[in-house]
């Protein structure tokens, strides 16, 4: 057994695990820390973890997007940050005028079914036509093509926004049946952050049922498998990609509405960090796994919200918020040196690496 | 024949060379670094150099509409001849600033330049136009550093209507500590030189009057989720949190701070960039009692009321959209004013305009009666004569109500 460790074990590993082995002291250093200080009461954990959720819900429900596209076409469709800002970007029009004319609050459901179709519409809309005119001739060109026409489709995408819509940042509307809290034993959680967790849930278990349980998703699995002998198998493989992409785009729009339920602001440029973070939680679940990107994301959201108050505090570092997205990352590459195909990925073969 | 013709050239050319002498020397333009030469039926060119698009536009084109109302006061003349007034975006940016910088450095016709609209966008293109013999005039750069003697950022030529920031912050300072009784203070910054320059500012003077900082956080201009940041200041228990940032992160942290435990009850203050219609409506209810500070408009001169504000509505059909707009009109009128006073004019109507008399000119401007006040500049540049007031945010109320002092 050591024999076999000193013959394949190199100075590039050795220094790797070193690395991974001091971020994961310092953690548990901080955290140990930061309890003994006791300088957060309980309330502001919960509401950290609750912020925390909420945050990687929509992260999930973006990276739902990056995993589904690369699990088909093993592309990265860098874009899919511009698709998730085009839905609510366009939707906080319609909002507005429901609130002018006084429906928005009359008929609060109606009113968010509404902008939510509409949101899930464009989104699905710029989706498919992203693939049609930037990637499909581009379907068997070298990975590194379609990578680098996805850089030029999200600045295009995003500067196409701005002019249609303006630079401004729009606001949505307040939302009456969504404002309070409800309790639940000692945590008090406020509606719309409830409603933004549960639906991020929900939507990732339809998306996995629509994979793992029908006719389609059946199709995209093989698709994803081997595209020639899909075809042959007499699977119409443009139509399921372009499926795909819809399907990616949907949750993007739906994820969008969620967004705005809870930050409600919206501007041409609010999809870019969100889409870098979702495609980093797709690449910690395991990229091309849906229950994968929702633990990703989910993930994410936790360690970017806690991870300040939790470790670094307790390490003494100064302006420990500055360093939210560091800690995201670190632990990323983290989790990376020991699992490299992600938290839930499958080892790739050859040929679908 | 020949020889008749020779005498005749020779006395056409003789008393045309003595009809010379007798007349108007030509002038000679002895200024250090130069002079703008201005034809008989060409304009005087004055430049700007704003902010006129994206998300901080107001601020930009709120400037050049009271620049442009000085311009109408005037006639739209100075010295009889017109006033050419264009320019270019200055982005509200480094960026923006370096483009803008560059492209008025090139034109030589321009004599002075009103901008730029931000702190940072200055900082990159000053360097251009103080090189160029351009006298620059903001009305609403606020940074510490650009008139501070001795500072890398201090260029000869530059001077700004708009009062400093040490001004700004401190009274800031004095509103939390003195008006509302508070002892502990949080601050946030964005990253960029105005807010952490204020903050600064904030902190050194809560802390000379006695107070504490519990906390000096940062978060990004775009940044949504406040969460983490509201829970490390919570831990401080401050009563007050000064975040002297832009729009769209200052109207998150009004959207957050409220529901952050242990902040139920904190107040909040921002500074002018925060005074605008944008944060009512990205920040909706939660906007109620948030406080800013702003230069103080009731106490301008009476000019203000009177004949400003019904020739802005007049000319732009709105309220001003921001609050520089008359520390533009002022900066217009000193520039206006030195340009008469240090230009010197052929009898043909050709304007010589010396580029170093005109700062040594806008240098040396003492009480001059203005909308914001009795300016009088310092050797740096500091024109101002700052009243800063605080005002106090009410959900579905624009403008916000002065409080103090």
């Amino acid at each position: 057994m050591l024999k076999r460790w000193r013959q394949t074990l190199t100075l590039t590993d050795v220094m790797v695990y070193a690395i991974g082995v001091i971020i994961g002291i310092a953690i548990v250093y901080g955290t140990l820390r930061t309890w003994q200080k006791a300088e957060y009461t309980p309330e502001q954990w919960i509401n950290l973890t609750i912020d925390g959720l909420k945050l990687g819900s929509i992260y999930a429900l973006i990276a739902l997007g990056y995993t589904l596209v690369y699990g088909i076409l093993r592309m990265i469709n860098f874009a899919h940050g511009e698709v998730f800002m085009a839905g609510p970007f366009t939707a906080v029009f319609l909002a507005m005028y429901l609130d002018e004319i006084g429906f928005y609050n009359a008929q609060p459901i109606i009113s968010l079914l509404l902008i939510t179709l509409l949101s899930a519409t464009v989104s699905v809309t710029v989706a498919l036509l992203l693939e049609k005119l930037a990637y499909r001739r581009l379907r068997y060109a070298p990975r590194l093509v379609p990578l680098i026409t996805a850089i030029g489709a999200s600045f295009f995408l995003q500067y196409t926004f701005r002019g249609f819509y303006g630079a401004d940042v729009e606001t949505y509307p307040n939302l009456d049946i969504l404002k309070g809290t409800l309790t639940f034993g000692p945590i008090t959680i406020p509606k719309a952050d409830l409603l933004v967790i549960v639906s991020g849930f929900l939507l990732m278990l339809l998306l996995y049922g629509i994979v793992q349980h029908t006719k389609i998703g059946k199709a995209m699995r093989s698709v994803s498998e081997d595209k020639e002998v899909a075809a042959l198998m007499g699977i119409d493989v443009d139509r399921i990609i372009q499926f795909t992409f819809g399907l990616g785009g949907a949750s993007a729009g739906i994820a969008g509405i969620l967004y705005a339920i809870i930050y409600q602001n919206v501007q041409a440029f609010m999809g870019f960090i969100p889409g870098l973070k979702a495609f980093t939680a797709a690449v910690l679940g395991g990229i091309g796994n849906v229950v994968g990107a929702w633990l990703g994301g989910t993930l994410l959201g936790l360690l970017e919200s806690l991870g300040p108050n939790l470790f670094l505090s307790g390490l003494g570092v100064p302006a420990a918020n500055q360093l939210k997205d560091g800690i995201a990352f670190a632990i990323l590459v983290f989790i990376l040196i020991f699992r490299p195909s992600g938290i839930l990925g499958e080892r790739l073969s050859k040929t679908k690496a | 024949m020949s020889k008749r013709l020779l005498i005749i050239v020779s006395i056409i050319m003789i008393s045309s060379m003595v009809l010379a002498a007798c007349g108007a020397k030509p002038y000679e333009c002895t200024d250090k670094i130069g002079c703008v030469t201005v034809g008989p039926t060409d304009p005087v060119h004055i430049a700007y150099a704003m902010v006129i698009n994206g998300p901080d536009a107001t601020l930009g084109i709120d400037s050049r509409n009271g620049a442009e109302i000085a311009i109408a006061d005037k006639g739209g003349k100075v010295l009889d001849h017109a006033i050419k007034f264009d320019g270019e975006d200055d982005g509200c940016s480094a960026e923006g600033g370096q483009a803008a910088g560059t492209k008025l450095a090139a034109d030589p016709t321009i004599v002075a330049i009103l901008g730029t609209s931000c702190s940072s966008a200055l900082r990159v293109a000053m360097p251009l136009w103080s090189t160029a013999g351009f006298t620059v005039i903001s009305a609403s750069n606020t940074a510490v550093d650009l008139t501070e003697a001795g500072n890398e950022n201090n260029y000869p030529g530059y001077l700004r209507t708009a009062h400093n920031d040490k001004v700004q912050g401190a009274a800031a300072a004095q509103f939390a500590y003195n008006f509302l009784g508070f002892k502990k203070a949080a601050t946030i910054h964005d990253g960029s030189i105005y807010a952490d320059g204020l903050q600064k500012v904030f902190a050194d003077e809560f802390t000379k009057l006695g107070g504490t900082i519990t906390a000096r956080e940062s978060v990004d201009p775009l940044q949504v989720s406040m969460s983490g940041v509201l829970t490390t200041i919570a831990s401080g228990t401050p009563e007050i949190i000064y975040h002297p940032i832009f729009i769209a992160a200052g109207t998150q942290l009004i959207l957050q701070t409220w529901k952050t435990p242990g902040l139920e009850n904190t107040v909040e203050m921002g500074a002018d960039g925060m005074f605008s219609p944008d944060v009512m409506k990205g920040a909706g209810d939660a906007v109620e009692g948030v406080y800013v500070s702003s230069p103080d408009f009731t106490k301008f001169g009476a000019d203000y009321t009177a004949k400003f504000l019904p020739a802005y509505q007049a000319a732009y059909g709105s309220v001003p959209v921001s609050i520089f707009h008359a520390h533009a009109y002022d900066a217009m009128n000193m520039v206006l004013a030195c340009v008469e006073k240090v230009t010197v004019k052929d009898s043909d109507g050709t304007l010589h305009i010396p580029r170093q008399g005109l700062r040594d000119c806008m240098y040396a401007t003492k009480d001059f009666k203005g909308l914001t006040g009795n300016l009088t500049c310092t050797p740096t540049g500091d024109c101002a004569d700052p009243k800063i007031a605080v005002f106090e945010y009410h959900a579905g109320e624009y403008p916000p109500t002065k409080v103090w002092p």
